[in-house]
């Protein structure tokens, strides 16, 4: 109790320093004033009565010093102290402090941010009740599209029943696009994405709405009313987050659609299954609609307590060869397969790789960050040591003079910490925006506490490994050596000169690892750039379009042709034409496609995707016909039903090349090839095409419509004429966006583009601080060697020999560093070997590049110095000393 | 300097400092050292300033406390008194003190026993 109220009093009396000094002055003077009276009257002299009095006192500053260690906390007193003399110190050498602060500052702020993205894509659960339990449910990958990655609803609703080792299986419609519903009945038509998901999905993942319920499993009963939950997001921007929207009605494609309830903004769909794209409506899947849809579902289950992924991986082989595709057909079994994956590996786990590069290029740069400052550090040690000399003869011991130096390095870290976490908010707030990013999770981007903590300690662990080298060095300098040693020129100087040129080169080494590796990056980025992807993107846009056809493909032909007619008519329209399925985004397939009169076995043949196109098509997109010709208009429901295939799939089926005018099997029934259109990429940029198959849509149902318009203009500029034609002839088109085809691609590409940059930029840094690094060493080599040259100038040494001799010392060290570098970096390049594409990990070029550019920048690093030296004035250096 | 030393010295001092003002009354720091001194019959060689610093622990303990006042001299000065825990814990103290005292005097009576 009585420590508690000592401690309590020692704390206040910290803090009341000034008031309680002026006490104890004043007490003392009276103490003084006292003994000095009684002296006298013992028949002192005033001189010796005062004398004597202070004698007796022991000093007035000692028994102050004494008070304040009693009353207060010496120890933050010291602590106080030390901090008070940094600032000075640092305040004095403000150059110094401002560019270690602002190295540390980018170093730091690098890393927080890299962490907060690592930290939300790997490290953290999903953002979804007890989420180590869901898995992702699927047929082992394959070639030809979502379709076989997705099961029926008859397999599903089986699974769900029969299955004993999850709690319950959920899933959604796989094929939704986007802007797939217009929002109508408040004034234009608005174009909004909605998706399809089975009854029970939110209650699988464990979401609870903000606002009214979820479904119920009434409402996935065929007839009924017809309900949606909004996103919160949507329910923001497009309801103007109205508190009353619970049972109201909105209008959706022209029908009543009640509103039950309005999902979390911690929910966001597109973040987690669809990176990049959002969904603004949720609705439920009537399974009895979609039973011969063939696959449409994905799945999703939650374990049971207690079971393994093994066990129920186990359970899913027993069971997934008796589910039917579709019960109506007694042999449609034995078609599935089922993998199961941990809900967040599937969603994150391909991001691995990338996402521990980013982390380790990081980290390499914290490392030539620590390097540099020790750098820097020694550096002013070596004009300091008189200082620490000085104040060790004044009685400091070794271990405060390492304190107030780990203090320095601590202040200068805190200070970079500070700076670096506004550079990583800042860096955030912006990834969270860029919804162009294809990156799962991104939008939930934040430094929070842990990316604190994260900050915290690696300002701490910098402000050690930086701090320590120099702290020592400085330490355990001789008194003597130090006070005698006048700087420049001594031996003391030269110890210090290969420590740091040690540091230098290991700076060298790592930037030139960074360099490789971006390096590598970039090649494979510009090689990606360059892959033919089978259609131009640039000058062309899509625009989701609204249509009533009525089912009839009659009707939609005169619909189509209509369209395009008045769109073609445009000024600056080229080409127009219209297919469901965009490349790179959503796909599916309408099983296998053979040969008439030949046979295979089940599985045999990849089943190629579908597309449904109008004539026109193939042009406005800049696709190339190989062989044949084009849909036209006269491909009627009527006439001889036609095909188109791309080349991959004529290669294989038709080896000699004559593959028009043959007949095909494929969408249930014979079709006349007509043409053979390249290749297209159709699901990623990197992956090789697979088969892929384009049905008329005169002929064939379309799962929606895109207009592809090529323009001879900028499309952006053609956007507002489009629209308004196409509202035209149908005022319930929504205003949806006009996307130029190249954003597709841009958003296809965007996680290496993101990859690329962020390495590339480390590199950069690491590129610069090297630099720096190189340019101290050698400017610090020249100033001590000032006498040195002096004498060699004076002997008739050129300047041009004097710039030789200090070129020739940076290119020393620039190549033992390249050289490790290079060696490390071919270690490194096989590690990320798995993220290149179109190079070989030992890119020649690649290395070429980078030990040219590291010798060049550094070669001008060292020129600097160099040019000072042949310009020493021999007299005035000889002089000097 | 040893801490184990300075905290025994701080502690007797602490200890003569609280009896002083418990047989004098309240006192001003130089009229407890001079107390303290023609007590121990100069046999304590006491560092004045160091009073201050047993003073400013026993305050923060609530064991004395301070107000200022006037000298019979009439010169202002700091006056200390015990305060009731401070009774208290002299009274602790000194059983304690001499029983401890006891027990090494009589350590340190016993004849030298060979080893």
């Amino acid at each position: 109790m009585s420590s508690m109220r000592e401690w309590l009093e020692r704390i206040r009396s910290f803090f009341r320093k000034r008031e309680l000094d002026r006490d104890l002055e004043n007490e003392l003077s009276s103490h003084l004033e006292l003994a000095v009276e009684e002296n006298l009257r013992q028949g002192m002299s005033p001189e010796e009565a005062r004398r004597q009095a202070l004698i007796k006192l022991g000093g007035i500053e000692p028994s102050k010093e004494l008070h304040r260690q009693v009353r207060g906390l010496p120890f933050l007193d010291s602590i106080v102290q030390d901090l008070r003399y940094t600032f000075r110190t640092l305040k004095r050498d403000r150059g110094f402090t401002v560019i270690a602060v602002l190295i540390l500052g980018l170093g730091i702020g690098a890393n927080t941010a890299v962490f907060s993205v690592v930290d939300t894509i790997l490290l953290r659960p999903l953002p979804f009740a007890k989420p180590q339990q869901l898995v992702w449910i699927a047929p082992p990958p394959t070639k030809c599209g979502f379709s076989c990655e997705t099961y029926s609803a008859d397999a599903f609703e089986e699974f769900r029943a029969q299955n004993r080792s999850l709690q319950d299986v959920t899933g959604y419609f796989a094929f939704s696009t986007e802007d797939n519903y217009r929002l109508t009945g408040r004034g234009e038509p608005l174009p909004a994405t909605g998706i399809d998901m089975a009854g029970n999905f939110f209650q699988v993942l464990g979401v609870q709405p903000s606002l009214g319920r979820l479904f119920t499993a009434n409402e996935t009963r065929k007839g009924s009313h017809p309900v949606v939950l909004l996103a919160n997001a949507y329910w923001k921007r497009q309801f103007a987050a109205d508190p009353g929207i619970v049972g109201k009605a909105i209008d959706l494609n022209g029908q009543p659609v009640t509103v039950v309830g309005v999902l979390p903004p911690t929910f966001d769909f597109g973040a987690v299954f669809s990176p990049g794209e959002k969904v603004d409506l949720y609705t439920p899947m009537i399974l009895d609609d979609v039973r011969d849809w063939g696959n449409i579902l994905t799945m999703i289950g939650r374990l049971k307590p207690g079971v393994s992924v093994a066990q129920a991986q186990a359970d899913a082989n027993l069971l997934a060869p008796q589910l039917y595709f579709n019960t109506k057909y007694p042999d449609s079994n034995k078609r599935y397969q089922a993998t199961l994956t941990p809900l967040k590996m599937y969603v994150t786990g391909r991001l691995r790789g990338p996402l521990i590069m980013l982390w380790s290029a990081v980290g390499a740069i914290l490392l030539i960050v620590c390097v540099n400052l020790s750098n820097l550090l020694l550096a002013r040690a070596a004009t300091r040591s008189k200082e620490f000399a000085l104040r060790s003869a004044l009685g400091a011991g070794r271990m405060r003079l390492v304190r107030q130096l780990l203090t320095e390095s601590l202040v200068l870290s805190g200070a970079g910490a500070a700076l670096g976490l506004g550079l990583a908010s800042a860096i955030t707030s912006f990834l969270v925006h860029q919804a162009s990013i294809a990156l799962p999770l991104l939008s939930d981007v934040r430094v929070d506490g842990s990316a604190l903590a994260w900050t915290l300690l690696v300002a701490i662990s910098a402000a050690v490994l930086f701090g320590v080298l120099p702290g020592l060095r400085v330490s355990s300098g001789n008194l003597h050596e130090s006070l005698k040693d006048a700087g420049p020129g001594m031996s003391e100087g030269k110890k210090h000169e290969r420590v740091r040129a040690v540091l230098v080169i290991s700076e060298v080494a790592l930037a030139c690892v960074l360099l490789v590796g971006a390096g590598l990056l970039l090649r494979s980025f510009l090689r990606v750039l360059d892959v033919n992807l089978g259609f131009q993107p640039d000058r062309a846009a899509a625009i989701k379009i609204d249509y009533d056809d009525g089912g009839s493909p009659a009707k939609r032909g005169v619909i189509f042709r209509q369209i395009l007619n008045h769109i073609g008519a445009i000024p600056g329209v080229e080409d127009a034409g219209m297919v469901d399925y965009l490349p790179l985004g959503q796909n599916r397939n309408w099983g296998p496609l053979t040969p008439k009169g030949k046979t295979y076995r089940p599985g045999e043949l990849p089943s190629p995707l579908v597309y449904v196109v109008t004539p026109g098509f193939f042009r406005a997109m800049g696709m190339r016909l190989v062989a044949g010709r084009d849909f036209s208009w006269e491909d009627s429901p009527t006439s001889q039903k036609v095909i188109v295939i791309n080349e991959a799939a004529a290669r294989s089926l038709w080896p000699r090349g004559n593959a028009v005018g043959q007949i095909a099997v494929a969408g249930g029934g014979d079709r006349l090839v007509i043409g053979v259109v390249a290749d297209v990429r159709e699901t990623s940029v990197e992956g090789a095409p697979g088969w892929q198959a384009y049905y008329p849509a005169t002929q064939d149902g379309p799962a929606g419509a895109e207009l592809v318009v090529r323009t001879k203009l900028p499309p952006d500029s053609m956007a507002t004429s489009v629209i308004r034609t196409l509202r035209q002839l149908n005022p319930n088109q929504p205003a949806a966006d006009f996307q130029p085809l190249q954003q597709i691609v841009d958003h296809a590409v965007s996680p290496r583009r993101f990859f690329v940059l962020l390495v590339a930029s480390f590199a950069g840094f690491g590129l610069v601080l090297a630099s720096l690094g190189i340019y101290g060493v050698i400017s610090y080599s020249v100033t001590r060697r000032t006498q040195e040259i002096g004498i060699r100038m004076a002997l008739g040494a050129s300047p041009a020999n004097v710039q030789l001799m200090v070129i020739r010392v940076t290119l020393r060290l620039v190549l033992a560093g390249a050289g490790l570098g290079v060696l490390a970096s071919l270690g490194v390049a096989r590690l990320i070997a798995s993220l290149l594409f179109g190079i070989t990990p030992a890119d020649p070029l690649t290395f070429a590049a980078t030990v040219i550019v590291l010798t060049s920048v550094a070669l001008v690093a060292g020129y600097l110095p160099a040019r000072r030296a042949s310009r020493i004035d021999p007299m005035s250096a000889l002089r000097a000393n | 300097m040893s801490k184990e030393k300075l905290d025994l010295l701080q502690g007797t001092l602490d200890l003569m400092v609280l009896r002083t003002l418990v047989t004098m009354g309240p006192l001003h720091g130089y009229g407890l050292a001079r107390r303290i001194e023609q007590v121990s019959g100069d046999q304590v060689l006491l560092n004045q300033g160091t009073i201050y610093a047993s003073l400013v622990r026993l305050q923060q303990r609530g064991l004395i406390s301070a107000r200022w006042g006037t000298s019979d001299g009439g010169r202002r000065a700091k006056f200390y008194s015990i305060t009731q825990g401070g009774r208290k814990r002299l009274a602790a103290e000194t059983e304690n003190w001499q029983r401890l005292s006891a027990v090494i005097g009589r350590l340190l009576a016993r004849p030298e026993e060979g080893r």
